[in-house]
């Protein structure tokens, strides 16, 4: 069984039938390219599969085990979802980096709210485990549970500013990092919401055209990051219109044409064998853009 | 005399401040509540909301504050005692639905996509809506908000029609019972209070708009 299995996907907005039934699969630690013309379905699918959609049918599974199942209508509310979203990282085509925060405080941010959220569980087991005291214990039992958060939250807190550190070195923005968002070029930002991704530690990491709102000459260092992930053995799903990127990075290339998969197979089987005639006039029409 | 008359219209002026004051207070965070009503995706709440926010917008606020003092005598109770506290609750009113048509405005400018960005990196909705979308929905309201508080330092002295609230313009009037002046002088003394009053406002506004300056939207 692959790590992520997506079966038979289908959703429709209105009368638009946008997925018509997507089923596929990957292994961790592969990049999965996902390419195909404008409004075919490739966005819609990765906003299902971090369930800022929800599929009206279909089921995924991921490591075994069913993340998700349209059929199963009580799962799909918003908290339960909210969990199982961090499976999933998504970095998005405009960036949406909070415009308030530093680049530091953007990456910060979420990990600060899960480590909170951890806090209050941990705070919660504690108190639990407490009733279970005889009364005489309790003060002193209280002040080591006291000391041994104290220091937990200080492990967090240093656990945390290591981590961005690092994400910051690896996408090569270490000096920016009390820069806001509007003083950053394109390309920066978006180094800044991969970084701002990966710190949550995503299963998988999806890009939804992760280029195509950047000026030409910015497309290649966001480019050059996301080729580093891949040799850090994360799993990543690439919605593209770079062809070249598709071809050199991914492991696995799907074609998705109105709502369905025209076609899919290794980069060499789609770009230098296209079986399918729509894929085959896809990737005329995608090269010839490029003059 | 002089001393005299800056002393009983700055009297007045304290009135005027009080009102001012707890207005802004409860009306500032009920108009965000309002307004959350008014966007809400539960249908009856939302039209409750946008039919109270329509009549309160669509009368007169002296008629308002009539409605508060004397409204309680339509179901057979006495009308209220305390002119200013009704003064107070519909001034509040009044402008928590005015504010709250600002504040949806600011929130609807917010692209969906801070929203999602948020939700992706495990954030709940409160979350999100403070940490992330708030602090934007406050810089871009700014200015809008500031004119209605500018307003609201004026529109105060409708609040002496219910009488027994000496606020500015009521004590302007008062002057001229203690001193033989003609009422237009005490009157253009009070124009000067509110003008000093609009100018330092201006100015808190500017340092605050300057304060949120070091991000960009």
């Amino acid at each position: 069984m692959s790590f992520l299995e997506v079966v038979d996907y289908k959703k429709k907005f209105g009368d638009n039938e946008v997925l018509k039934g997507i089923s596929f699969s990957l292994e961790k630690g592969q990049v999965l390219a996902i390419i195909g013309s404008s409004g075919g379905g490739k966005t819609t699918l990765l906003r299902c599969l971090n369930f800022l959609e929800r599929a009206d049918e279909g089921k995924l599974l991921l490591d075994g085990e069913v993340l998700f199942d349209a059929a199963d209508k009580k799962q799909n509310k918003e908290k339960s979802v909210r969990e199982k979203r961090l499976h999933f990282g998504l970095v998005f085509q405009s960036f949406n980096l909070f415009p308030q925060y530093t680049v530091y405080g953007n990456i910060v941010l979420a990990q600060k709210l899960l480590a909170k959220r951890e806090l209050k569980r941990i705070k919660a087991e504690y108190a639990a485990q407490l009733k279970n005291v005889p009364s005489e214990k309790k003060a002193e039992m209280k002040k080591e549970i006291k000391a041994k958060l104290a220091d937990y939250k200080n492990g967090q807190k240093e656990r945390i500013a290591e981590k961005t550190l690092s994400l910051l070195s690896r996408v090569g923005l270490s000096e920016k990092k009390d820069s806001y968002p509007y003083q950053l070029s394109g390309g920066q930002q978006q180094r800044v919401a991969i970084a701002r991704a990966l710190a949550l530690n995503p299963d998988i990491l999806c890009f939804d055209e992760p280029t195509s709102a950047l000026d030409p000459e910015l497309t290649g260092e966001v480019l050059k990051v996301i080729k580093g992930l891949k040799s850090s053995d994360s799993t990543m799903i690439v919605v593209t219109h770079e062809m070249d990127f598709a071809r050199n990075v991914a492991d696995h290339v799907i074609f998705i044409a109105d709502g369905h998969i025209e076609e899919e197979g290794t980069p060499e089987q789609i770009f230098e064998n296209p079986r399918s005639e729509k894929t085959r006039a896809f990737l005329k029409k995608s090269t010839e853009d490029n003059f | 005399m002089f001393v005299g008359i800056f002393e009983q219209l700055a009297e007045g002026f304290l009135i005027t401040l009080e009102l001012f004051g707890l207005t802004l207070i409860f009306s500032l965070p009920l108009g965000l509540l309002i307004a959350l009503c008014t966007m809400s995706k539960f249908y009856p709440l939302k039209l409750l909301f946008q039919v109270i926010v329509w009549v309160i917008r669509g009368t007169p606020l002296m008629l308002q504050l009539f409605i508060v003092c004397y409204g309680p005598s339509l179901f057979g109770l006495n009308a209220m005692r305390d002119s200013f506290l009704a003064a107070t609750i519909a001034f509040v009113i009044n402008y928590a639905c005015y504010f709250s048509v600002i504040y949806r405005g600011g929130i609807e400018s917010i692209s969906k996509g801070q929203y999602e960005a948020g939700q992706v990196l495990g954030m709940n909705r409160v979350q999100v809506f403070f940490r992330v979308v708030l602090l934007q929905v406050v810089k871009r309201i700014l200015a809008p908000i500031s004119n209605e508080v500018i307003t609201l330092v004026k529109d105060t002295s409708l609040a002496n029609t219910l009488g027994g609230i000496v606020e500015i313009i009521a004590a302007a009037k008062e002057v001229t019972g203690t001193y033989a002046v003609p009422l237009i002088y005490p009157l253009l003394g009070a124009g000067v209070f509110f003008l000093i009053f609009v100018g330092v406002l201006t100015i808190l506004f500017g340092l605050l708009e300057k304060k949120l300056n070091y991000f960009r939207i």
